[in-house]
């Protein structure tokens, strides 16, 4: 005990000097602090990625088989344009001439490849041994009626454009221009395809208003991700308005919301410069972090702003000692939950999503910063502004009126401790049991709601025409020039068969389709012959023919590799959730397994298969990351409050608000997003400190003061309870501000992270104390009843 | 007021002279292409064998051997006949090709596996030769009258010229040529542009040699794809120009009698 009290002292007494020191050189310790926080901001640098390739680590295994499959054959990236003609029909001469131009237009793209469109689809048709390749439509101005007839019968007929490139109304159709992205600098590459393609779009609906157009694809995709860390980044304007009323709201001085106003802005100032330093560029769960730190970081400041006021208006200190002493008894409690915090955000880098690493570094960075802040500059601004002293007697009224209600709480909770942990453990067992059922789907269209622009296009997009959605396939042959083997086109036909029965499978492309529409050109379209070649001469022959017969940009290379020995099947699918994804995935390659050669086995892939799984991977690889963080904040509690057993025991309020948050979020919701898994060990840094306050307060009053356990409780809340309110309605308000963004993985993020919040508090409030007592009750063999009415009475 | 008296006779003579150079340009170019063509004229015909090597970005790589015969032709485009030596699947697959110097080319594919000589009715000529890097367009025989011509600039014995391609279906904008005016006015290098007029291709020629101290054949053709960092290779074997093919070597039964 002896040597505890010294520790404390210790503490104490460093408290003490730092406080004095920063008081005494003001000025110099203010002056540096801008500098630092100056630097810094000068290294600072804001630059977005939204690549969708962001989301996955170099180590991901589906991104490596991914980067494999578009190595082999072109690595694309898409733009899909949907026309819908107000008329209704795609094949009048006015529209077809309209979606020629666009098709033309659309060459102009930045980095394309390829313009697919129903217009310059390579129609093959024979006469005898004259085989004609043509565009399906092509001069369109100059067609015939009759012409145009059979441009729309051959178009519904065509399985590669059907469910594509056109409906099967031929109400509405697509224009797809595959772009190659260089990939150098993404930042820069995608916004300037999509600006040239904004402009190509805004210019045809001036000269064609007859026309509905829609883009989706993953151009866009990244354009949205693009444009919605941008939109979260501003949200930090949001925040920082909440946290200037609030401040001023608790504080009520104008100098102390200033001091905070500083604080804030010099702790998200040196998380600018370290995302410079370190070459950060933000996404959209990084570009969250000012509102974050914001939200985090005014807590330190309110703490220690509002024991100062209160020592001078209150205890009717002056300003020095004031500041001294909020100081002595805030340094600890603001250290250990930026400690908590800080080690919350790190545990970030266990995961496999590496926007998410960032965020954590880059808020916890920003969090130790804020706490040199709070306890330099703050402290420093202070001793320089004046104080103003007025209206202390109403607020005397106020605290009373307060302490007289968490008083109250603390009564209800100390005559009924047994009760209320069974009850309290009851529903948290239940809502544990039901935070078990929610299920991972990671619905890449619906990272983005329904406000913003490319969502509503997709879903157009989606229920119109094809899907979003799609599982691509590299089927090997296992010999060079193997995609002529009889064998390997019947099983690939097989398979093309198989995949276009399944329910979700909307569209299918494979090799197979070109050996069969080529092989019926070469026995003058004789339907009998819509069939894979039955000799492999034959076959690469055909093939050889057709290849010569294709123009620029619409050749087979992205169909089959250069050794002809793999092909590509690429499946669109219907709007899926992750784990049909996944049970589509696995059920195509158990079909290859089970039907196919060795050779042919293959692994599926695609961005949007990989997003399915990276909810999964994510929780897998974040797993251990909580447990750590779980060990780790358990341990600092332990030291903090000089207590195993109490150690021990803020598990369970530490834990339980997750698996309440979670409960809860299977009867709002039900299923969970990548951005989702972060929560335990981030919010886990953040209701510790409900703990960490609400423990110590008890210890000190057990230890210091010398009350027995119910005692305690009643003091703890009375001398916590309001901060405790406080700091979990500034939390609140800063994630329920990020909840409010239109990107799925911050906002589901933030709504949970409130439920949490808002459970931790609970808990706190009403588990915490009663197994406080529960587990003193054993210690205790004298009963103390009389003394604690006396402290009731009063 | 004065100012602009001054001006207008400045700006008038400045812009007369950028008219008169772009024109000059336009004929020079084109002159140059046609002192190029008339430096090759009479080779009569020629046959020669290659080899063709497909390189992706990871450096996997595909062979074609291929042999070529061309007739030389001076009123309409030359012809000529490739016969597909492998991949063992295509062998003896071949194509006869009549360039023509306006509209579109004839084309004729024999197919060994069914004995059947097909007619291949297509504008499209833009599209890759047999999954290589080269196009159709880039291999067929090289019409004056294919291009529209721009001069560019001297270097040393280099001459360079833009040209723009007729054919409203080419796969480019335009090609920026590179001849070597001391050496018969032999190609050096061909840089390609794609219809958003970005450097899509680079040919490069080497290992020239000189056929009856007249004609340049380069043995070496490479040509980088800058999009897709693809690449292909042609190493030509020797030229033979004492054949004397002759028209009836170009035929429909020729193409088949070439295949077997």
């Amino acid at each position: 005990m002896n040597a505890i009290q010294k520790t404390k002292n210790a503490a104490n007494a460093f408290a003490k000097n730092w406080a004095n020191f920063v008081i005494k050189f003001k000025w110099p310790v203010l002056i540096l602090t801008i500098l630092l926080a100056m630097g810094l901001a000068s290294q600072g640098k804001m630059e977005f990625d939204g690549d969708y390739h962001v989301f996955f680590s170099e180590s991901n295994p589906e991104l490596e088989a991914f980067d494999a499959l578009q190595e082999k054959y072109t690595k694309d990236d898409n733009i899909i344009v949907v026309l819908a003609p107000k008329d209704g029909n795609i094949f009048t001469r006015e529209n077809l001439v309209a979606i020629e131009e666009l098709t033309a237009e659309a060459w102009n793209t930045p980095y394309s490849s390829r313009v697919d469109a129903v217009t310059n689809f390579q129609h093959t048709s024979a006469q005898g041994d004259d085989l004609y390749v043509d565009d399906l439509s092509y001069d369109s101005a100059n067609k015939t009626d009759a012409e145009i007839a059979e441009i729309r019968e051959k178009a519904l007929k065509e399985p590669l454009l059907v469910h594509r490139i056109i409906n099967e109304e031929g109400s509405v159709t697509a224009i797809n221009i595959t772009v190659r992205l260089p990939g150098e600098n993404s930042a820069a590459e995608i916004p300037e395809v999509t600006i040239a393609t904004r402009e190509m779009m805004s210019k045809f609906q001036e000269s064609h208003p007859n026309f509905d157009v829609y883009t989706t694809g993953l151009v866009p995709l990244n354009t949205a991700f693009f444009e919605s860390s941008q939109k979260d980044l501003m949200l930090t304007m949001v925040m920082l308005l909440i946290v200037v009323i609030v401040t001023l709201i608790l504080t009520r001085n104008f100098f102390a919301t200033l001091a905070t106003l500083v604080v804030v802005l010099f702790s998200i100032m040196s998380a600018v410069g370290f995302i410079g330093l370190n070459g950060i560029k933000l996404t959209p769960p990084s570009a969250v972090f000012p509102t974050m730190i914001l939200t985090l970081a005014v807590a330190d400041s309110i703490h220690i702003l509002v024991t100062y006021l209160q020592k001078v208006r209150k205890d009717g200190l002056d300003k020095k000692a004031a500041l001294v002493e909020s100081m002595r008894l805030n340094f600890m409690p603001v250290f250990i939950t930026s400690l908590t915090t800080v080690i919350g955000f790190l545990t970030l880098n266990y995961g496999d999503v590496p926007p998410f690493w960032d965020l954590g570094n880059i808020v916890a960075f920003g969090m130790a910063m804020a706490f040199l802040f709070s306890t330099t500059t703050l402290p420093a601004l202070m001793a320089i502004f004046p104080i103003w002293k007025s209206k202390k007697i109403a607020k005397q009224q106020d605290k009373e009126l307060h302490k007289g209600m968490y008083a109250r709480l603390g009564q209800f909770v100390i005559k009924q401790p047994l009760r209320l942990t069974i009850i309290s453990l009851a529903i948290i067992g239940m809502l544990a049991y039901l935070a078990s059922k929610n299920v991972f789907n990671d619905e890449f269209v619906e990272y983005f709601d329904t406000t913003v622009q490319f969502r509503q296009d997709s879903d157009f997009i989606n229920e119109n025409l094809t899907g979003f959605y799609n599982v691509e396939f590299s089927v090997g042959s296992g010999e060079s020039g193997g995609i002529n083997n009889p064998e390997y086109l019947q099983k690939l036909n097989e398979f093309e068969v198989w995949l276009e029965e399944q329910p979700e499978v909307v569209h299918v492309n494979a090799f197979s389709e070109v050996a069969r529409r080529v092989n019926r050109s070469m026995h003058g379209d004789d339907q009998n012959f819509y069939k894979v070649p039955e000799n492999r001469e034959e076959a690469a022959q055909y093939l050889l023919l057709y290849e010569l017969s294709l123009p620029f940009g619409l050749d087979l290379n992205n169909q089959i590799n250069v050794d002809k020995s793999e092909s590509r099947v690429t499946v669109t699918l219907e709007n899926n959730s992750s784990a049909e994804m996944i049970a589509f995935a696995e059920r195509s390659e158990q079909w290859l397994e089970d039907n196919a050669p060795e050779a042919m086995h293959s692994l599926a892939v695609s961005p949007t298969l990989m997003f399915s799984k990276l909810g999964f991977r994510q929780a897998e690889s974040m797993f251990k990351g909580n447990i750590i963080a779980l060990i780790l904040i358990s341990l600092v509690l332990m030291i903090a409050l000089r207590n195993v057993k109490l150690g021990f025991l803020s598990i369970i309020p530490n834990v339980t608000p997750v698996l309440v948050g979670f409960g809860l979020w299977f009867l709002l919701k039900g299923t969970i997003n990548t951005g989702m898994v972060i929560v335990f060990g981030m919010t886990l840094g953040i209701i510790v400190d409900d703990t960490v306050h609400f423990m110590s307060k008890f210890l000190r009053a057990r230890r210091e003061l010398g009350y027995n356990a119910k005692d305690a409780i009643i003091y703890a809340f009375e001398t916590v309870g309001k901060a405790l309110v406080t700091t979990t309605i500034v939390l609140l308000a800063g994630f329920v501000v990020l909840s409010t963004s239109t990107f799925a993985l911050n906002s589901y993020m933030a709504r949970i992270t409130v439920i949490i919040i808002i459970a931790a508090l609970v808990i706190d409030f009403i588990l915490l104390p009663s197994l406080l007592i529960l587990v003193s009750k054993k210690e205790e063999k004298i009963v103390t009843e009389p003394k604690m009415q006396m402290q009731l009475d009063k | 007021m004065k100012k602009s008296r001054i001006f207008i006779p400045i700006i008038a003579s400045v812009l007369a002279v950028v008219t008169m150079n772009a024109q000059s340009a336009e004929e020079r170019g084109l002159q140059i292409a046609k002192t190029a063509e008339k430096a090759d004229e009479g080779f009569g015909s020629s046959i020669v064998e290659l080899k063709m090597t497909l390189k992706n970005k990871n450096g996997q790589t595909s062979e074609r051997f291929l042999t070529t015969r061309t007739l030389e032709l001076t009123e309409d485009g030359d012809k000529s006949l490739i016969v597909f030596e492998s991949p063992k699947d295509v062998k003896g697959t071949a194509t006869l090709t009549f360039t023509h110097k306006v509209g579109a080319d004839d084309q004729w594919l024999y197919l060994p596996s069914i004995k059947r000589v097909k007619r291949i009715s297509s504008n499209n000529k833009s599209g890759p030769f047999v999954g290589s890097e080269f196009a159709y367009e880039d291999l067929s025989s090289q019409e004056v009258e294919k291009y529209g011509y721009k001069f560019l600039k001297e270097d040393g014995d280099l001459l360079v010229v833009e040209q723009d391609p007729v054919d409203p279906k080419s796969g480019y904008t335009r090609r920026v040529v590179t001849y070597n005016q001391s050496k018969g006015y032999r190609l050096e290098k061909i840089e390609f542009y794609d219809r958003k007029n970005a450097l899509l291709k680079t040919l490069v020629y080497s290992d020239y040699k000189l056929y009856k101290n007249k004609f340049w054949r380069a043995a070496t053709f490479n040509m980088v794809n800058h999009q897709s960092n693809k690449e292909t290779l042609l190493k030509f074997g020797e030229y033979n120009f004492g054949a004397e093919l002759a028209d009836e070597d170009f035929t429909e039964v020729a193409l088949k009698r070439a295949g077997s």
